[in-house]
């Protein structure tokens, strides 16, 4: 059986969701049997390959750099799966949204902080104006939501992906925060 | 002398009093129909349309917390259509709030989490509203946090009704409606509050509760109604 292929991507999150992916433990060495993982903050590989599988998501769209990523994630990725609470509804990271994005950096950073990634010669991301569950942004697949989703959630979704099907949640396993 | 009705509630055939409601006589049989802002020993709003059931002969939906059973009374609570919407208002309860589970003292405890649970939300398919709203955390005892109410006016109903105070009410209108303590005053400042805490009991998500609760650390627990009520009503002072 040809191996699937399977990237993870990190946005506006805490990379909690990985850290709950990694607990995937002695699992992972199966997965690598069944799947060949091409992107990855885990890895090091800067652009988004074509052509994945599978690409579990993680952190809401903060930035413009987490809006692009998640673009080019959608055009290259056949089931696209919003990995944890901030990729589902924004979650901790949605929280600065009902404040002033310049007067929030404007109180952080003082009066540079207006100029802080606003400008297109930045080399910082600009900042969105309100940060946004990604599927508000491209079509999501299906959803794993978690504050982080623990481990077995996670290896149970894979498992139904690696043998076709779409994964979706009952009762006994949703679970927010 | 109540009058005993027989219906079809899901398939079964139940009987109950005439002055029962759709929803006691589902209770009564254990057939499960989803609430939220009721509370068994408070007076029914029909407020929160969760438990909205189909009713044969009816094009309207009707809900179950506050119709009364009749004579062979056909009711329907699980069809597509009910679960359907209820999803849809469980989603919209989410997204006109600023309900964030993970940094929530009533995480793991908490009736509109649960109910997302049930109705099967993975995800809320409208947009976030993203309000801004205020935190009271003037009481000595309590704080208020207007993020995480849904205005099922149990504590509304609580303070009315069974402690006598009415400290608790609603102001403003459509989305922008909130509750208040007297006059929309500070809650540390009311006159009225007995701080008694029946309101934080009551309460289904994380919207009242106990000051220095931590994330997950808040769980409720209403079943004093029962005792109260069967005292008032039933001159039984049994737990």
């Amino acid at each position: 059986m040809d191996k699937i292929r399977l990237a993870t991507a990190w946005l506006g999150g805490c990379s909690g969701c990985h850290m709950s992916f990694l607990d995937l433990d002695e699992r992972l060495i199966d997965l690598h049997g069944r799947a060949e993982v091409v992107f990855s903050p885990v890895m090091d590989v800067k652009r988004y390959p074509e052509n994945v599988d599978v690409a579990l998501v993680e952190g809401a769209v903060a930035n413009s750099d987490n809006r692009e990523l998640l673009e080019t994630i959608r055009a290259n990725t056949r089931i696209l799966i919003a990995f944890g609470d901030c990729a589902v509804n924004g979650n901790v990271t949605a929280m600065r949204n009902g404040i002033d994005r310049d007067e929030m950096l404007k109180q952080i950073y003082g009066d540079i902080g207006k100029e802080l990634g606003r400008s297109i010669y930045s080399p910082l991301p600009v900042l969105e104006e309100t940060v946004l569950p990604i599927n508000k942004v491209v079509t999501v697949d299906a959803f794993l939501p978690g504050c982080p989703p623990h481990a077995d959630l996670i290896w149970h979704v894979i498992t139904e992906l690696l043998e076709g099907r779409i994964p979706i949640l009952t009762e006994e396993q949703l679970k927010y925060g | 002398m109540d009058e005993i009705k027989t219906l079809t509630i899901d398939g079964e055939i139940v009987s109950a009093p005439s002055s029962a409601t759709i929803l006691d006589a589902a209770m009564e049989n254990d057939l499960h129909i989803p609430t939220l802002c009721n509370l068994q020993g408070l007076d029914a709003v029909g407020a929160c349309r969760l438990c909205l059931v189909e009713i044969q002969g009816q094009n309207k939906l009707q809900p179950a917390c506050t119709t009364r059973v009749e004579e062979n009374m056909v009711v329907q609570s699980k069809s597509a259509r009910l679960q359907k919407y209820r999803r849809m208002i469980v989603e919209m309860l989410f997204a006109e709030g600023n309900h964030i589970c993970s940094v929530c003292v009533a995480n793991g405890h908490c009736e509109l989490q649960n109910l997302g649970y049930e109705v099967g939300m993975d995800s809320v398919r409208f947009d976030y509203v993203y309000p801004t709203k205020k935190v009271d955390a003037t009481h000595e005892r309590f704080v208020l946090d207007h993020n995480r109410c849904v205005l099922c006016t149990r504590c509304v109903r609580v303070c009315d009704e069974i402690e006598g105070a009415h400290t608790w009410d609603v102001a403003g209108r459509g989305i922008g409606t909130f509750v208040v303590t007297d006059l929309a005053g500070d809650w540390g400042g009311s006159g009225s509050c007995t701080s008694c805490g029946k309101c934080v009991l009551v309460c289904p998500t994380g919207a009242l509760f106990d000051k220095g609760k931590a994330v997950g650390e808040m769980s409720k627990n209403s079943d004093f109604l029962e005792y109260i009520v069967n005292a008032r009503e039933k001159k039984q002072w049994i737990k």
